[in-house]
């Protein structure tokens, strides 16, 4: 089989687009705490916790929504508390960061190994169904979060230009100062940003465990959420461009596992490389991709500068 | 609520927001090991016993320092000139790599000859890896977070093609290690009985270097300048480009030699599981440490005795051992908080007025 017949299949887009949800959840969330001009490097953490709480809800007998809803109550909490750490004690946002991803990492494994201490097979869910109903080819073979991912897309182009809230986060990640002249608090408007963004990055992760799979492993989320940071460069900023860059990584998500399939059955000789060489294409590509968008910045300007009133 | 900058921080202030940042620490810690249904006097006394109390507690603690202080001292490095290297972990697997490479070249070498060799490739593999983002932000803009982080997971899947492919070692029964260190080049233990190895003396060398490097040397102060404010470094002269690259290098050469001492004391091979996240923790252990290379040591030993300790009390009462992974993770936040709390005060101001 060669790469060409892959690409006509449609099982191929079923899985390019599958691949690509928890990204477009993921950059969603970046996006609006960027905009607003904070970094959150907390959404690999926060997708792990959302990965895992969504899942326990379910577990527990809850409804799958309630878990999505789980998820991103979740995330909104750890989103409060990057907003406290970034926005109210102007803390440097990369530190931060990275210690929320250290805490909630660290609080989901340990929440998961209180809750399952002597398991080796990791208990199950029923996940998501595909939407069989709809007439759309490909999207059909879709669970309805990836629907919900698709149409959060515009919902969030339209809040961000086309609401006087949407203007208040701009301003925020532009120019706090302008803000803060017009008599919105700065601190409102990011704390809100961070909490929504983070909300949407513990939807990403519940996409995994709610959807894509049906269990919770440990690593499950294994860089996406880098990712994710990495593609709202990418996409300069904006929604429209964030979700075609997050179906461009997850069309080569999908190509390297393909390639990756066809290599240990055997099939393709002349694709006789090591199984990890597929598996690093998306990191490469999205540290490409960052060396390509950074050429032409287009940052928030007021990006990872902290607003403290009076302070110059 | 806003803030407000205090006029002096005077040493009670440090030391309230110490008390309050450590309680606050052990109030959470507490908080978690009720969830999980364990007495919790006993847990941390045990936890403190698996640390500290006995000598072969106190030793594997003290090995599992070692390459926290050379992770800590690469963090400390590039912070100092706000080069966020978060790929120490990535570089401290290519150093080991390079190592054994390097190892199996120099074996038949007098030691005196094949240790600074084996050290060094390791060293440079490191620093070659952190070079690239490092010229990424200086000339491209790239944010070096994301591109070392990204970079981890890339050296992650090399070491693993290399463990199945070129470096693999026949004689290990189908696990996926490296072939082994040749037996004269792996470091003297320093205390008979006890993993403790010569990397340790090493990793003092290195901090006493780099602290003596960042207070009295030119290299130092255009570091430290460029930390500060890396415009106002620029216009006073500083020359940005070099500094940046300089300490690319010496950050990516401390973590690749954290690697290779490593693999020559401890571990003797290299295995996907050689490093349960030095990179990251070293991280924490030099914010712990107020960004200051002989603070990062005795952090780095503070550090290995939570973890350490957390393993041997998980043994014996079950608590989970990501407890020591939620310690370590709110003492980085709670120490960030309490440095920011004794240089300002926060205000809560009535409705309307922030």
């Amino acid at each position: 089989m060669t790469v060409w017949d892959l690409l006509a299949g449609a099982p191929f887009w079923v899985a390019v687009l599958r691949m690509a949800t928890p990204l477009i959840f993921g950059t969603l969330g970046v996006l609006l705490c960027e905009r607003a001009g904070v970094l959150n490097l907390g959404i690999e953490g926060l997708m792990v916790a959302g990965a895992f709480a969504g899942w326990l809800a379910v577990h527990a007998g809850w409804p799958l929504w309630a878990g999505v809803a789980v998820a991103a109550a979740v995330g909104a909490a750890f989103g409060l508390l990057h907003a406290l750490l970034t926005v109210v004690l102007a803390l440097s946002q990369h530190v931060a960061g990275l210690g929320l991803t250290m805490l909630a990492t660290a609080l989901a494994y340990f929440g998961y190994r209180v809750a399952f201490p002597k398991v080796d097979t990791p208990p199950t869910i029923t996940p998501f169904a595909a939407m069989d109903w709809l007439p759309i080819p490909v999207l059909n073979q879709q669970t309805p979060m990836t629907l919900l991912a698709l149409l959060l897309v515009p919902l969030v182009g339209w809040a961000l230009y086309r609401t006087p809230a949407g203007l208040a986060l701009r301003m925020a990640g532009e120019s706090p100062q302008a803000v803060q002249s017009q008599g919105i608090s700065v601190l409102r408007v990011r704390s809100t940003a961070i909490v929504l963004g983070s909300a949407l990055m513990g939807v990403a992760g519940a996409f995994l465990t709610l959807s894509a799979f049906n269990a919770f492993f440990f690593n499950m989320v294994n860089g996406r959420g880098w990712v994710c940071v990495a593609l709202v460069v990418f996409a300069g900023w904006r929604p429209g461009k964030a979700l075609a860059g997050a179906l461009l990584f997850g069309f080569f998500d999908a190509l390297q596992l393909r390639l990756q399939q066809s290599h240990s059955a055997g099939t393709d000789e002349t694709l006789a490389l090591p199984y990890q060489v597929y598996l690093m294409l998306p990191y490469l590509l999205s540290i490409a991709a960052l060396v390509v968008a950074s050429r032409r910045a287009s940052a928030p300007q007021a990006l990872m500068k902290p607003f403290i009133p009076g302070e110059r | 609520m806003r803030l407000e900058r205090r006029s002096h921080t005077g040493p009670a202030v440090v030391l309230r927001a110490a008390a309050v940042a450590t309680a606050g620490v052990l109030a959470i810690a507490a908080l978690l090991v009720a969830a999980a249904g364990a007495p919790v006097g006993r847990t941390f006394v045990l936890l403190l016993q698996g640390a500290f109390g006995s000598v072969f507690a106190a030793s594997e603690t003290l090995t599992r320092a070692i390459p926290l202080m050379f992770t800590s001292l690469a963090a400390t490095v590039a912070f100092r000139a706000r080069l966020y290297n978060i790929g120490a972990e990535g570089q401290l697997y290519a150093g080991a790599m390079a190592a054994v490479a390097m190892s199996t070249a120099v074996g038949a070498w007098p030691p005196l000859l094949a240790w600074p060799a084996m050290l060094g490739a390791g060293a440079l593999a490191g620093a070659a890896l952190l070079l690239g983002p490092a010229l990424m932000k200086h000339w491209a803009g790239v944010d070096e977070v994301v591109s070392t982080l990204l970079l981890n997971f890339i050296v992650l899947l090399a070491v693993g093609a290399l463990l199945d492919g070129p470096m693999k070692d026949p004689a290990a029964m189908g696990w996926p290690q490296s072939v082994a260190l040749p037996a004269e080049l792996e470091l003297p233990k320093l205390i008979a009985q006890t993993r403790v190895h010569a990397g340790l003396l090493l990793a003092l060398a290195c901090a006493g270097v780099l602290w003596a490097l960042l207070k009295f040397s030119t290299l130092g102060f255009d570091i430290r300048a460029l930390g500060a404010n890396a415009r106002a470094a620029a216009f006073a002269g500083v020359p940005v480009g070099r500094t940046v690259v300089l300490v690319a290098l010496l950050s990516g050469g401390l973590a690749g030699l954290g690697g290779a001492v490593e693999v020559a004391g401890r571990t003797g091979y290299v295995t996907l599981d050689m490093s349960p996240g030095y990179g990251t923790t070293g991280i924490v252990v030099a914010m712990l440490a107020a960004l200051h290379p002989l603070a990062a040591v005795a952090a780095s030993v503070g550090v290995a005795g939570v973890l350490v300790g957390a393993d041997s009390m998980s043994r014996a009462i079950g608590v989970p051992t990501y407890l020591a992974d939620v310690l370590v993770a709110c003492a980085l936040l709670a120490v960030l908080v309490a440095a920011m709390l004794s240089r300002w005060r926060l205000r809560f101001t009535t409705a309307g007025a922030a």
